[in-house]
């Protein structure tokens, strides 16, 4: 083929900063992380517990996620109903939703004084316990049973209308479906989610933060947080995230080797034509397991819609400047994502001839998917030391570290629209003569508006509910909205924590809104 | 003149061959069944496909390792022909400069264009408000401004019935003529040969054979014609 002339130009230049930046983000980090860990081992038995217990968490939690999302993804790829759109939209709702929101929620309606503990006690057993490893499984059940299900319906989207046509035709009855069409599609895709599921409960902190805790629930994000907040002990935090690290790697090659799949986003709204599961019963199955798990991702956040709404607008000033602090911060992580992803983007789609360095560059811009914001926060830290006040810089850390975790998902979004893009009428604009700027400009930004928008609504949300690199960082003044939620539940100021967690509520998910409509507005196909 | 001096593509086991020249102002149909390499044929001239040996050269200068839009050739496609985020002003203007900055009286050009090919009015409309005609019409038109000496039909108006496609053709010769454009146009029906190009390069077995007379062609069929012709379905 004909090389493709884009020609150096900015983005070029950009999409090679970008790959630095990520470098240095995660294994430059890493290194200052595995040089300050000197010294003679900190590292004690609890601390093999925290190993112990974040591998059983994880495990746990991505088990029974996937577990459920079985029976949830075939109801949903089988039955055509009013609402399944929405169902599934919910499906994707937790991605954006803020952590900390969720945990708020879930204790609304798990907490020893939520809504089922009361109906527990009135009906004379004891209350749930929700704090510890029930607590944690719990919330990561919530965040990742919706993931788990779309990943799992993408599976059975994937198996072709003909085979269930040609199951129809030979009679085949449900049992004789499961057996020869989803039984080996299951064995295919469930790995593949269950490593999902696992590698971001491994990396889950704001969860831990709130619900885990003590001797017998700290995973090693948590430890890593306590030595440095607590004893600031650099060096044991430093070999704790080295722990943390391996931990990660060892689990990103597992998975990369079940080769784990990742949400498309899109494309889930077919329905799979079935002849083979109209019996009654079956129906009044699926109809349950669907109203269950809505009801189970809708009830913590009515539970806040009902307490916090009287609220909002009592908040105490340092309640809404600290929003206004989590706007900036989200606008800026927005913008170095969208940056980043579309500049590497790019590079990547112009340099798709040179297979090995094309796919470098990709693999690169989703190093970040096992990477631990922790980590990379502790190694930040480690090298703005001697030069700069960490604290000080504590927003625009978060910024860009926030940017980096975003990457990911937005490279994974990004990509696959400026390769068709390409495909469709890169020769055209070749025969034409359209480079370098002009065909960013006229071509590939026109016509990638949709997925862009999408991109930039994520990373907003996501950098917007973010919990993680800045409650290593941030001084008393400088709480993000996330962070100071958690520091009035930490006051048990509950009903304020309420108005806080619907004002991040509706803020991250207008951020969301926002740049996702902006991006299909009077898209011209 | 465009000369194919010892042209070979080979692309894993399809291998095309070619070596002969097209007269300037020739109209020639590239004719032959499909998945013989007619659009191989055109993609390397228009600077997609890097021949594997040989030279391609227009008045004598070389155009192997020029990028396809700087090449003295404006080719259109089966599909794809126009952007459909951009206007049919836009679209046309492209064929000016690419980064459509476009002067007063660059805009008047365009203008006129949109006239000359019967589409007065219609430049704010997007693709998709306008038919698969005037959508043609639009290509033509940017191919038009863009005066290259060459151009290369790779069946672009294939999608139209067969009406619409012969006006279309009749709008491509009265252009050609005009602008005293080369034209190589790929079809696999004789009849769009016939009716348009005196010209026409057989393209079978592996090989692009030079122009011939069109109707002296059809009058006396080689073997690879004749076995075309007498069986549409031999694809091999």
């Amino acid at each position: 083929m004909a090389k493709r002339a884009l020609g150096i130009n900015p983005s070029t230049l950009i999409g090679w900063l970008s790959v630095a930046l990520v470098l240095v983000l995660t294994l430059g980090t890493l290194l200052a992380v595995f040089g300050r860990a000197e010294g003679a081992s900190s590292i004690g038995p609890s601390d093999w517990v925290a190993v112990r217990f974040t591998l059983l968490q994880a495990g746990l939690s991505a088990a029974i996620s996937v577990i459920l999302a079985v029976p949830l993804a075939r109801a949903l790829a089988r039955r055509r109903f009013m609402g399944r759109g929405l169902l599934i939209a919910l499906m994707g709702a937790p991605f954006i939703l803020p952590v900390i929101v969720a945990v708020l929620g879930l204790l609304a309606v798990f907490g020893r004084n939520g809504i089922a503990s009361t109906v527990l006690v009135w009906a004379g057993f004891d209350p749930i316990s929700i704090y510890g490893l029930g607590g944690v499984l719990l919330a990561h059940v919530f965040f990742n049973l919706p993931l788990a299900t779309r990943l799992i319906l993408q599976g059975w989207l994937a198996i072709p209308a003909e085979r269930f046509r040609l199951a129809a035709e030979l009679g085949f009855s449900c049992r004789a479906v499961a057996r020869h069409l989803e039984r080996p599609m299951l064995r295919a895709v469930l790995p593949g989610a269950f490593m999902v599921v696992f590698l971001i409960c491994m990396t889950s902190f704001a969860v831990v933060l709130v619900l885990g805790g003590g001797p017998r629930a700290t995973t090693v994000e948590l430890a890593i947080y306590q030595a440095f907040r607590f004893d600031f002990d650099l060096s044991k935090a430093a070999q704790l995230a080295g722990i943390q690290f391996t931990l990660g790697a060892l689990a990103t090659v597992v998975a990369l080797r079940v080769s784990a799949p990742m949400s498309a986003g899109s494309g889930l709204d077919r329905v799979v034509m079935r002849w083979d599961s109209s019996a009654i019963w079956l129906r009044v199955q699926d109809s349950i397991i669907m109203l269950a798990a809505a009801l189970f991702l809708l009830a913590p956040l009515a539970a806040i819609l009902v307490a916090g709404t009287g609220q909002v607008f009592r908040l105490p000033p340092q309640v809404w400047l600290s929003a206004e602090r989590s706007l900036l911060v989200a606008m800026a992580a927005m913008t170095l994502t969208v940056l980043f992803s579309l500049t590497m983007a790019l590079n990547v789609v112009r340099l798709r001839h040179r297979r090995r360095l094309s796919m470098t560059i990709e693999a690169i811009g989703y190093l970040t998917l096992a990477a631990s914001p922790l980590v990379i926060g502790t190694g930040l830290f480690i090298l703005l030391f001697p030069i700069a006040n960490p604290v000080a810089l504590a927003l625009p850390v978060t910024a860009i570290v926030n940017a980096v975790m975003s990457l990911p998902f937005a490279l994974r979004i990004l990509k696959p629209a400026i390769m068709e893009v390409e495909q469709t009428y890169g020769s055209l604009a070749d025969s034409l003569g359209l480079r370098g700027t002009a065909r960013l400009r006229l071509l590939i930004l026109p016509r990638i508006r949709g997925p862009l928008g999408f991109a930039a609504g994520l990373a907003a949300a996501l950098s917007m509910g973010d919990l993680g690199v800045i409650a290593l960082f941030a001084g008393p003044d400088q709480a993000t909205l996330p962070m100071q939620l958690y520091r009035l539940m930490s006051a048990y100021r509950m009903a304020e924590a309420a108005g806080a967690a619907l004002l991040l509520l509706i803020l991250s998910f207008a951020l969301f809104w926002m740049f996702d409509k902006g991006g299909r507005m009077n898209a011209d196909t | 003149m465009l000369t194919l001096d010892g042209l070979v593509i080979q692309q894993g086991d399809f291998r095309l061959t070619a070596d002969f020249t097209v007269p300037t102002g020739d109209r020639v149909a590239v004719l032959g069944p499909s998945g013989g390499g007619k659009s191989t044929l055109l993609g390397a001239i228009a600077g997609f496909i890097r021949p594997t040996r040989g030279r391609i050269l227009w008045n004598g200068e070389v155009l192997n390792d020029k990028p396809p839009g700087q090449r003295p050739v404006s080719i259109l496609f089966q599909e794809n022909n126009l952007f459909p985020h951009m206007t049919a002003e836009h679209n046309i203007g492209l064929g000016l400069k690419p980064d459509l900055k476009l002067s007063e009286s660059e805009r008047a050009q365009v203008n006129a264009a949109l006239i000359r090919v019967g589409l007065d009015g219609l430049g704010k409309r997007k693709p998709a408000a306008l038919s698969g005609g005037q959508q043609s019409r639009v290509a033509l038109a940017r191919m038009l401004l863009r005066g290259k000496p060459l151009v290369l039909l790779d069946e672009p108006f294939a999608a139209l019935g067969p009406a619409l496609k012969n006006e279309m053709l009749d709008l491509v010769n009265d252009l050609a003529k005009e602008t005293g454009a080369t034209v190589l146009m790929v079809t696999h029906n004789p009849e769009d040969a016939h009716r348009f190009a005196p010209q026409t390069i057989l393209v079978a077995e592996g090989a692009a054979l030079p122009p011939q007379d069109t109707d002296a062609l059809f009058a006396n069929p080689p073997k690879a014609l004749s076995q075309y012709l007498g069986n549409p379905n031999a694809d091999e």
